[in-house]
Order: C-alpha cells, then sequence, then structure tokens
C-alpha cells in the first residue's frame, strides 16, 4: 500500500499537478480575503492547500531519510504554534516581520543546497545564476526582517540609524551583489562567489533597513514580504517548480501592492522611505512658545452626548495604552443615547497595513464602523466631534497647510472640518516620526491629558452617571 | 520545466496576484499580510526535499530550512485565523 502511494505520488506528472492544486487553492484563498464574511475559511482552504503540497513531497521516493524532517517539523510546528498563539495583536508587526525572515531563510538555505549538490563544477549557467539569485533575495529577506524585528521590538533604537557615505556604500553593495549573480553565472565553477554573495547580502538586508526609521517600518514590513515572496519564486525557478513560482509570485505582488499603497498614503516614493530617514533629525523649538487649552473629562463628556455623530480617529497609542475596549465600550454607551459613533482609520494607523483595523476589531468594534480613508474623511465633514486618540501624524493640519512639514502634501484626515476636536494625549510630545502638530494649539481643539485607558474608563463611569 | 516556461508561469502568477489582492479592502491588510505571509512558506517543499536526500549539506541545510519555513507556514495561517476570527459583524 505505501509502496503504491510513493510510487505514484513520484511520478513527476502527478507531482505537478498536486502543487498546481495547492496553487490554486492559494488563489481562491487570497480571493476570499475580498470581504471578512469568507476571509476565515479562505484561510483554511489555503492551509489545506499547504498541508497537501508538504503531503506529496513526504510520499516520494526521492527522500530518503525522515529523521530530519520529522524532528524539524516537530521543532518548527512548536515554535509556530507557540508564537501565533502567544502573539499580541499589537505586536504583529513583529511576528509579520519575523516570519517573513524565516520564509527567506528557508528559501535561501533550499539555493545554496541545490547549487552545492551538483558535482564540482558540473553546475550549469542558468542554474547557477537562479541559485545566486534566490540566495540573495532570501538573505536580504532574513537579516532586513530580523532588524526590522528588533527595532519594532525596540531591541534596537526605531530612529534611524545613519552614517557618512551610507548611502553610496549601499548602492555600491547592490551593484556588487548584482554583478556577483552575472559572474556566478557565467562562471559556476566558482563556489566561493556564492559564499562571498552570501555574506555581501547579509549584511545589505541590515544596511537596508538601519537607516529607516520607526514610522516607515509599515513600508518595510511590506516590502520585506514581497521578498520572501518573490525568494520562494526565485528558488521555484531554480528547482523547475510551478508550485513555487506560482504561490512566490502571488505573495510578491501582494507585497509590491501594499508596499505601493503606504507610499501613497504618506506621500512619498518608495526611493524616499528607503533613503531618506525620515525623523533623523528633528526640529526642536516652537512647540514651547505656544499654549494649549486643557478641558476636563466632564468636558469631554458633554460635548459628546450632545453630538449627532462622534468620529474616532484611533492611533497606535490607543493600543499601546490598551484603550480600545474603554473606547469601545464609550462608544456602546454613545450609541445607547442616539449618537452615531464612527471609526476613522488611516492607512497608515498603526505599525503595520490594516493594523488599527485588527486592534479595533480585537476590542469587538464592527467591522462595518470601521472606514477607511475616503469614508472616514467624508463622515468627518459631517461629525460634531472628532475624538483622536493616540493618533497624532494622520491629523496632523501642517501637512496640508506647511510646505516646510515634513509630512507637507501627506493625505491626512482633515478633522478641522468637524465642530469640535477632542484629543486625548499623554503629553505634549511629538508622534512616532517625531513632528510637531498644530492641531494641540487650534481654537477648536479640547486637549484631555493623562493615559488614554484612565481617561477613557473614566469618561465610561461618568456617561453611566448621567 | 525551462527557463522560459518559468518565466512565463511567473509572469502570469504575478497578474493574478495583482488582480487578486487589489480586490482586499484595507480593512484585511493585516491578514493579508500574515496569510500570504504563510503561502510564501511554499519553500517548505524544496526545505523537505533538501532534508530528506541524505548527506551532510543536506541534513544541515534541509534542517534549518524546514524549521524556519514550518514556523513560517504554522504560524503564519494560525495567526492569521486568531485576526479574522475577531472580525464581527454588526453585535447584538
Amino acid at each position: 500500500m505505501w509502496n503504491k502511494i510513493i510510487r505514484i505520488s513520484s511520478d513527476p506528472s502527478i507531482r505537478s499537478l498536486v502543487f498546481l492544486l495547492a496553487a490554486v487553492m492559494f488563489i481562491f484563498a487570497l480571493k476570499r480575503l475580498s470581504s471578512p464574511r469568507t476571509a476565515r475559511l479562505g484561510n483554511l482552504l489555503g492551509a489545506a492547500g499547504m498541508l497537501l503540497a508538504v503531503l506529496i513531497t513526504l510520499a516520494s521516493s526521492q527522500i530518503v531519510t525522515y529523521t530530519w524532517i520529522i524532528v524539524s517539523l516537530i521543532i518548527g510546528s512548536i515554535i509556530g504554534v507557540s508564537l501565533a498563539l502567544a502573539v499580541k495583536m499589537t505586536a504583529m508587526p513583529q511576528m509579520v516581520g519575523l516570519l517573513n525572515g524565516f520564509g527567506g531563510l528557508a528559501s535561501a538555505l533550499v539555493a545554496i543546497w541545490e547549487f552545492w549538490r551538483q558535482p564540482l563544477g558540473r553546475a550549469d549557467h542558468a542554474p547557477a545564476a537562479l541559485a545566486a539569485i534566490a540566495s540573495l533575495i532570501g538573505w536580504v529577506t532574513f537579516t532586513g526582517s530580523i532588524v526590522a524585528f528588533a527595532k519594532l521590538q525596540d531591541l534596537i533604537t526605531s530612529r534611524p540609524i545613519q552614517f557618512r557615505l551610507q548611502k553610496p556604500a549601499n548602492v555600491l553593495a547592490i551593484v556588487l551583489a548584482v554583478a556577483m549573480v552575472v559572474l556566478l553565472g557565467l562562471a559556476p565553477q566558482n563556489q566561493w562567489i556564492l559564499i562571498l554573495l552570501i555574506i555581501l547580502a547579509g549584511w545589505l538586508g541590515v544596511s537596508l533597513v538601519i537607516p529607516i526609521g520607526g514610522a516607515d517600518m509599515p513600508v518595510v514590513i511590506s516590502l520585506l514580504n514581497s521578498y520572501s515572496g518573490l525568494a520562494a519564486a526565485s528558488a521555484g525557478f531554480l528547482l523547475g517548480n510551478a508550485g513555487l513560482i506560482i504561490a512566490g509570485a502571488l505573495v510578491g505582488a501582494s507585497g509590491i501592492i501594499l508596499t505601493r499603497l503606504m507610499c501613497k498614503a504618506m506621500n512619498r516614493s518608495l526611493l524616499n522611505v528607503l533613503f531618506g530617514g525620515l525623523g533623523a533629525h528633528v526640529a526642536a523649538g516652537e512647540s514651547q512658545a505656544r499654549t494649549v487649552r486643557r478641558y476636563t473629562i466632564e468636558d469631554a463628556m458633554m460635548a459628546m452626548q450632545d453630538a449627532q455623530e462622534v468620529v474616532v480617529v484611533p492611533g497606535y497609542g490607543l493600543a499601546a495604552a490598551q484603550a480600545q475596549y474603554a473606547v469601545r465600550e464609550m462608544a456602546d454607551h454613545l450609541e445607547a443615547k442616539g449618537v452615531k459613533v464612527r471609526y476613522a482609520i488611516h492607512p497608515v494607523a498603526g505599525r503595520m497595513p490594516g493594523h488599527m483595523n485588527v486592534l479595533m476589531a480585537e476590542a469587538d468594534v464592527p467591522y462595518d464602523h470601521l472606514l477607511d480613508f475616503e469614508e472616514g474623511s467624508r463622515e468627518i465633514e459631517h461629525a460634531d466631534v472628532v475624538l483622536i486618540v493616540g493618533a497624532n501624524d494622520v491629523v496632523n493640519p501642517a501637512a496640508i497647510t506647511d510646505p516646510q512639514s515634513p509630512l507637507y502634501g501627506m493625505p491626512v484626515f482633515d478633522v478641522r472640518r468637524a465642530q469640535t476636536v477632542i484629543i486625548s494625549k499623554r503629553s505634549l510630545a511629538p508622534g512616532f516620526a517625531g513632528i510637531d502638530n498644530p492641531l494641540f494649539y487650534d481654537d477648536k481643539t479640547m486637549m484631555i491629558f493623562g493615559d488614554a485607558k484612565e481617561t477613557f474608563t473614566s469618561l465610561v463611569s461618568a456617561l453611566k452617571g448621567e | 520545466m525551462t527557463l522560459i516556461t518559468s518565466i512565463i508561469i511567473f509572469t502570469l502568477a504575478m497578474f493574478v496576484g495583482i488582480e487578486l489582492i487589489t480586490k482586499v479592502p484595507v480593512l484585511l491588510h493585516t491578514p493579508l499580510m500574515s496569510g500570504s505571509n504563510a503561502i510564501s512558506g511554499i519553500i517548505i517543499i524544496g526545505a523537505l526535499a533538501a532534508a530528506g536526500a541524505g548527506g551532510t549539506l543536506g541534513a544541515v541545510a534541509g534542517s534549518i530550512a524546514v524549521t524556519a519555513a514550518t514556523i513560517n507556514v504554522v504560524g503564519g495561517f494560525l495567526v492569521t485565523d486568531r485576526m479574522l476570527r475577531m472580525f464581527r459583524g454588526k453585535r447584538k
């Protein structure tokens, strides 16, 4: 029975068809992500496709020993399950960053193995160049993701780390890496080129990510996501496996689209994000000269319960303070009093694409209350009160009015169109990007200082007391 | 499979990917990233072949690759499911 299974599943045509089936299941998985109603089943379909691909690979006559496979599968599963169950929703960018890195590492190692298992001097031109490309992309993804993880996890500073001649050094490293790919393709017997390339790629991953500031991390995570797909696809070229190529291309496309979306949401070019180092030099002064109006929780409550509509603009600070549950509870009380409450979510709110939506969904906010940039902007125009919690740069009017501002031109929520703006904030400290916000000093603005969780817990009690 | 066939498949798959991904709402972009991330763990099939082929390089590189890819696949799909479970429509 087992022998028969092995014989059938070792047939190259059968294998190719099963990999194609897995790829089709991945396509349906992504298709179902177009709506939150169908997404969960889609994800399961993707997982089933993966299982199918793994099973057909395991039942192959090419596999002569299962020892290492079983040990590695068990260790990997234990780590994967623990990470997935333990990770906090606020830490999702780090998690995705780390997983990208592991994918890249696996692709690079597979490419390296495929290259070295050829008898010495027998590797062909094209496979050698493909092995070099897959190792390069995979290894850059790995070290780059580790740096991104360390930055987001605050293991190293999230500020851009820059040094003299960094840009020329990076450009030189990229040119060198491309030259090495070409050289190895022309002369596959020179195996040392691949070793040098791996070292260079490791350095390149670090030095490309390290000059990028914390506020730009969503772009970096999206880009690394794309790389991890392209690494898998290039390994697919090397192994001649269509399933790998299709799956890798899908992920590559996804990462590229998200990267472009993030750049557009910040009105910056990818090159500017990668080499610009926003927030490296923060302009000081100015803010001391102006005064802000402090209000009490009662003032905020009055303003909100007399409103027809309140639009909440949440930022990462809201989740960092663990205040999303209190905010949602406040919204429940307001809605019970007939106030419409919606959430306007900026594309770069949070620390990765769509992050803020997940954080609000975790607090049980229904997803049809979570508005994207266009819907949110429209809703703010008729809102009586805009409540800003833990967001800063995405509501900074300087992006509209001040050509000198580093944010100028970035699409932001024009919250001054609402009657009243309430800002809950710990202090006047500038946001993640380190840029001052004139909104704090605006006449329409009510500043409520203090920890967001305490503020909203008090607001909830005040609303209950009425 | 020839290089040309690979390039054709890759190009067409990129177009399919772009069509699919542009239809994913901003609401689900984080699960999209973690889910597509899990899909890029498909490299596990190459890693399994390496780890099972015998020989020292295969055992070392293959085992590390299988472990890394398994973390990617298992962690990716599971955490995506955890997130998608949280997205609910109207509350009662």
